[in-house]
């Protein structure tokens, strides 16, 4: 840090520390290296001053006294001790206090051994205690949601978790109860916690107030080892310590990264471990003889499968070979698969995306943000779905800032998000006008247009919206964040949109939002049509690769809505399921059924079965997250490790080591004997990677991870000293005996030296704003019908019924019921009522859901939730290439 | 167990317009819903919440803390009995004694026609009527035990409805709604205020900066 002018020099037990004006006494005196015990103060929120265990002698001009460090600024000669007498005294009453009526459980409890009461009562306790009246109790644990238990005897009322709940989170869901000795925490009848960031107050509770039900007397912190990695279930990457006990993983937690998750997680990422042991686990690999499936041995299944694949090549030429999927895989088995595909199959047919996601070149092509970017922008477009649902833990990073009104928010979405109340401004979307609205609010900026004239939208809205984003000229400090804002339709208005915003605001930065896992590694690995590893286009970089890997597709391939297509014409005749299931996945389910029906042959890869199982030929086991090692890269392009802490399940393989063999199989040799071979491969030569050692060997204090390009040689930013306050049950199992380490490798991930730095092979370009296909074609709109008059969009919940969701019974119970979210207006015109049942007829089928009334949904449109019942909200579209359908609603 | 009537739901929005933020009017809101059935009903809670943009855990945590907010069923007329010093003094305790007897209840309690809720309460500084009871939030005393007795039974026969409201009830007299000012004149003297505030930070960084 570069010394300042500015600051101030405070003096603690003794030795002189430097210090900024307004820094808190306790991160000063931290700094200096000198813990103060607390229970309260957490780094990551505003201090409150409430335990009063971090209470410590401040000189002032009225003579020595005892304040809490959490809570007061250093002053300039301020001097401080955290070790005299009258301290300990204080420690000591407080302690005693605390212990009050604290049950002496230590032994059936879950803390115990990572306890922050149990660890500081030892280090400045009184060491006995006066207390011979009862102690209060409790019925304990009660629920309090589905994941978690609350024990009020143990509670120390520090306001971590209501804290936590209402100024992280936003969720006051939880609150204190009661006065005084009554204190307790409590939720509101009838109204369970159930935040998708319950798991955090777990996480941060200082006792074992609050328990994981799925983690409740599963181990002893002594028993556990960790490894750092990375939770792949969606694309922000969170960074995770897996831990374990007797060989399967019983816990994650979230390790404080300052570029990414500041030590939150979503509940989806925190238990997500729990369908690893799940029944529908696939184990063994397997041949489907007369309609079963038969377990094979490896070998049998891959010459199989080398087999059909070689007779489809040799007969109807590599076109009719096709891979789709591939989110689900590391870096490096994206790699190895994308090599198996274009160099060995020769085909372009891949696509990691299943036809509801983003052209690779928009994502790939336009100047990217990062989530620090975003967090210190001071405005903010945020298009497309609720990010709550998509990327919950970039929401949780940014929905503080925009209520405490560092950021302004302008929000496009197609209903009430949970970020509308705290928008300055929130213009409606409904499928198909996107475009014409970004447009909109950018003449109204230019002056060149009314505020919404004649495209139906609030005059007020465009004029708020104009007054967040100020004028054109000045765009350094906004970040424009986009995703899909409906699952079926095609991205074409959504890119027009983006365009427009991206041709006004010179200097905006873009953060699309995929919500498929490891999907920006399959990009940036080629695994898409056009597309070859590093960020670079087939025909850009073809000659590179046809040096390198002895051969490339000739022309372009499908996406995966063609291939779909091809395969239900029956010209393409193997289909590759990396990790992916488009009958329940992709938005055209009827196409998707017609095309695993008529396809010849598919080769199921994956963990979990799930609903294209079915029409599954060969089934090839893949192991999961914690069973297999490799990189991540999130919707930043940061690169970080995924680690292996127990052994796979079963027969199941590293995704990589699949596509070797089954390379080998065919009589090609990928050239991989080790996964370090591939990360290797990588560095040197997919482009935007290079200026790597290899996609594996992160330090493991570069635990910020590396973020790619790699334009700078500096290690970005060390990792804070542990706090066993924040870092709770993670520094307390270290001590114990395992520590946190990510893989292997002890190498920098980049070449400290310009020198070292090998000469970069390749002079192919990355793909770059130029890539993307400008000249959208909007086809005219399909009109209105008769009754079917109403916009459907689709949106995506972070809990539906995806394999790894619905195969947890914890997570089963907070899949939400299909709601048809209406504007009042256009309800009380179709005589609809809040509550109501009502159903939804489109194309083919009919839809039921209980009416949710939204001001924020257009008037013309009706708002539907993907896969949360029964009922395939899909059927009611007909052909996911339209830009928009419509539907009726009745009661 | 209901919900705010409508008349009051309005009347509890004009409320929340007081304030520069609307969940300063928790608390006077949860008087205000207090005043429907003597309690604050897990309906009354969520509607508090909804109004004052909170949850309703929050309300209930808030009302939680205040003795004056119940959150259970009362008696038609909640009797609290100071039992401090000056009307300990003046035997407050044997009184209570009394009460319990008289009412079959111990303090806290509540009779089983629903007619009574006795509570032992902290001073409700009215020591010169020592030892002195509130019903309803309405004073009564000195009381010796005869006179209690003849409070309960005033009550009972409905003699004193003109001075003891029904129970929850703060005021009788409600403050003038509409606002006196119009929204827009609200905003104005806040916009004053701020404009005030702001030059004000304006004038001490100067001073500040000179120093």
């Amino acid at each position: 840090m570069p010394e300042s002018n500015d600051k101030i020099t405070v003096t603690v037990d003794g030795n002189e520390v430097r210090a900024d004006p307004g820094e808190l006494i306790i991160e000063v005196a931290e700094r200096a290296g000198v813990f103060v015990p607390r229970f309260c103060y957490h780094p990551r929120m505003k201090p409150v001053g409430m335990c009063r265990m971090c209470l410590v002698e401040v000189s002032s001009p009225r003579g020595p006294s005892l304040q809490p460090a959490c809570f007061v600024p250093v002053a300039d000669g301020m001097e401080i001790s955290t070790e005299s007498q009258s301290v300990q005294k204080a420690q000591n009453g407080v302690l005693e206090y605390l212990l009050l009526n604290h049950p002496l459980d230590c032994p059936v409890c879950d803390k115990g051994g990572e306890c922050p009461l149990q660890d500081q009562t030892l280090a400045y306790g009184p060491g006995e205690s006066r207390q011979v009246e009862e102690k209060r109790h409790f019925a304990k644990p009660i629920p309090i949601s589905t994941l978690v238990e609350l024990d009020r005897e143990r509670c120390i009322q520090c306001s971590r978790c209501t804290r936590f709940a209402n100024e992280i989170a936003g969720e006051a869901l939880i609150d204190f109860f009661g006065r005084g000795e009554d204190t307790e925490v409590a939720i509101f009848p009838g109204k369970p916690f159930d935040s998708y960031f319950a798991g955090n107050t777990v996480q941060i509770c200082p006792v074992g107030a609050l328990t994981a039900t799925p983690y409740r007397f599963k181990a002893r912190p002594w028993d556990l080892e960790q490894v750092e990695s990375t939770c792949t279930l969606c694309s922000v990457g969170c960074r995770i310590a897996v831990q374990s006990s007797a060989n399967e993983v019983v816990r994650h937690l979230g390790i404080d990264i300052e570029s990414v998750n500041h030590s939150w997680l979503c509940d989806k990422g925190r238990f997500g471990y729990l369908a690893m042991r799940s029944e529908t686990r696939i184990l063994e690999p397997s041949l489907r003889e007369n309609g079963e499936l038969v377990e094979v041995s490896w070998t049998d299944a891959l010459e199989k499968a080398a087999a059909l694949i070689s007779e489809a090549k040799l007969v109807h030429g590599p076109q009719a070979i096709g891979f789709i999927g591939g989110a689900r895989l590391t870096n490096e088995s994206a790699y190895a698969w994308t090599k198996v595909a274009k160099a060995v199959v020769a085909t372009d047919n891949t696509d990691a995306q299943l036809g509801d996601g983003m052209p690779a070149e928009l994502v790939l092509g336009l100047p990217r943000a990062t989530i620090s970017d975003a967090c210190k922008a001071k405005k903010l477009i945020v298009i497309g779905e609720d990010l709550k649902e998509v990327a919950p833990v970039l929401f949780l990073r940014l929905r503080p800032l925009i209520e405490e009104g560092k950021i302004d928010l302008v929000e496009f979405s197609t209903h009430e998000t949970s970020l509308s109340k705290l928008a300055k401004a929130s213009i409606p979307l409904v499928p198909g006008e996107i475009g014409t609205r970004v447009r909109a609010l950018i003449g109204f900026i230019k002056g060149t247009k009314d505020a919404g004239e004649g495209i139906g939208i609030d005059v007020q809205e465009i004029k708020n919206a104009s007054q967040a984003l100020g004028s054109l000229e000045d765009n350094s400090d906004l970040v424009v964040i986009f995703s899909n804002s409906s699952a079926i339709e095609n991205t074409q208005d959504l890119q027009a949109g983006i365009l427009a915003l991206e041709e006004s605001f010179k200097n905006a930065k873009f953060m699309p939002v995929l919500r498929r896992s490891n999907i920006f590694g399959a990009l940036d690995m080629g695994l898409s049509p056009n597309l070859l590893p590093g960020r670079v286009t087939l025909s850009g970089a073809k000659e590179y690769y046809k040096k390198q890997w002895g051969s490339v597709p000739e022309k372009s391939g499908m996406s995966a809505l063609e291939m779909l297509k091809a395969a239900s014409e029956s010209k393409l005749k193997v289909l590759v399921l990396l990790g992916c299931d488009p009958i329940s996945d992709f938005p055209d389910s009827k196409l998707a059924k017609d095309a695993l029906l008529k396809v010849d042959t598919v080769i199921f890869v994956d963990s979990l079965a799930n609903s294209s199982l079915d029409y599954a030929d060969i089934v090839l086991p893949a192991s999961m997250d914690s069973e297999r090692e490799g990189s991540f890269t999130n919707l930043e392009g940061r690169i970080s490790r995924i680690s292996k802490k127990v052994s796979a399940l079963g027969s199941s393989w590293p995704d990589w080591a699949i596509a070797s063999e089954l390379a080998d199989a065919l009589g090609e040799d990928l050239g991989f004997g080790s996964l370090d071979d591939i990360a290797k491969e990588i560095a040197r030569l997919a482009p935007a990677y290079q200026g790597l050692r290899s996609t594996l060997s992160l330090r493991s204090e570069v635990d910020e991870g590396i973020l790619l390009p790699v334009t700078s040689t500096k290690v970005e930013i060390k990792r804070k000293q542990g706090d066993p306050m924040v870092h709770l049950g993670l520094i307390s199992v270290e001590h114990q005996g395992a520590p946190l380490k990510s893989g292997a490798s002890n190498e920098p991930g980049v070449y400290s030296d310009e020198k070292q730095k090998p000469e970069i092979g390749s002079t192919v370009s990355l793909i770059s704003k130029s890539d993307i296909k400008s000249d959208i074609n909007l086809e005219p709109e399909t009109e209105a019908s008769g009754a079917k008059s109403l916009r459907l969009v689709v949106t995506r919940r972070l809990f539906d019924r995806g394999t790894q969701i619905y195969n947890s019974p914890f997570f089963r119970e907070l899949i939400s019921e299909q709601e048809v979210r209406i504007h009042p207006e256009t309800a009380s015109s179709l005589g609809i009522d809040n509550g109501g049942k009502v159903s939804i007829s489109g194309e083919s089928k009919k839809v039921s859901g209980l009416v949710v009334l939204d001001n924020r949904v257009d008037q013309s449109g009706v708002v539907l939730t993907w896969n949360v019942s029964e009922e395939d909200v899909r059927l009611l579209a007909s052909d996911s290439e339209k830009s928009a359908h419509w539907v009726e609603v009745e009661n | 167990m209901a919900h705010l009537s409508k008349e009051l739901y309005e009347k509890c929005k004009s409320v929340v317009a007081l304030y520069p933020e609307a969940r300063s009017a928790l608390i006077p809101l949860c008087h205000m819903a207090q005043g429907q059935e003597g309690w604050l009903t897990s309906e009354a809670i969520e509607d508090i919440a909804e109004l004052t943009g909170v949850t309703p855990a929050e309300v209930r945590g808030t009302a939680s803390f205040y003795d004056m907010l119940h959150l259970e069923p009362v008696g038609k007329y909640v009797v609290a009995m100071c039992t401090n010093i000056a009307c300990m003094l003046n035997g407050s305790m044997e009184l209570l004694d009394h009460a319990e007897e008289k009412l079959g209840i111990s303090a806290g309690g509540t009779t089983s026609d629903g007619e009574f809720t006795l509570e032992e309460s902290e001073c409700l500084a009215g020591c010169d009527k020592a030892p002195c009871v509130q019903v309803n939030h309405r004073f009564f005393g000195p009381l010796d035990n005869k006179g209690f007795d003849q409070l309960l039974d005033d009550l009972k026969a409905g003699k004193l409805s003109d001075d003891v409201p029904s129970h929850g009830v703060l005021s009788r007299v409600d403050r003038r709604f509409p606002l006196a000012l119009s929204p827009s004149e609200v905003a104005a003297e806040r916009a004053e205020m701020e404009n005030a505030k702001s030059q004000r930070d304006e004038k001490r960084k100067v001073s500040e900066g000179a120093n």
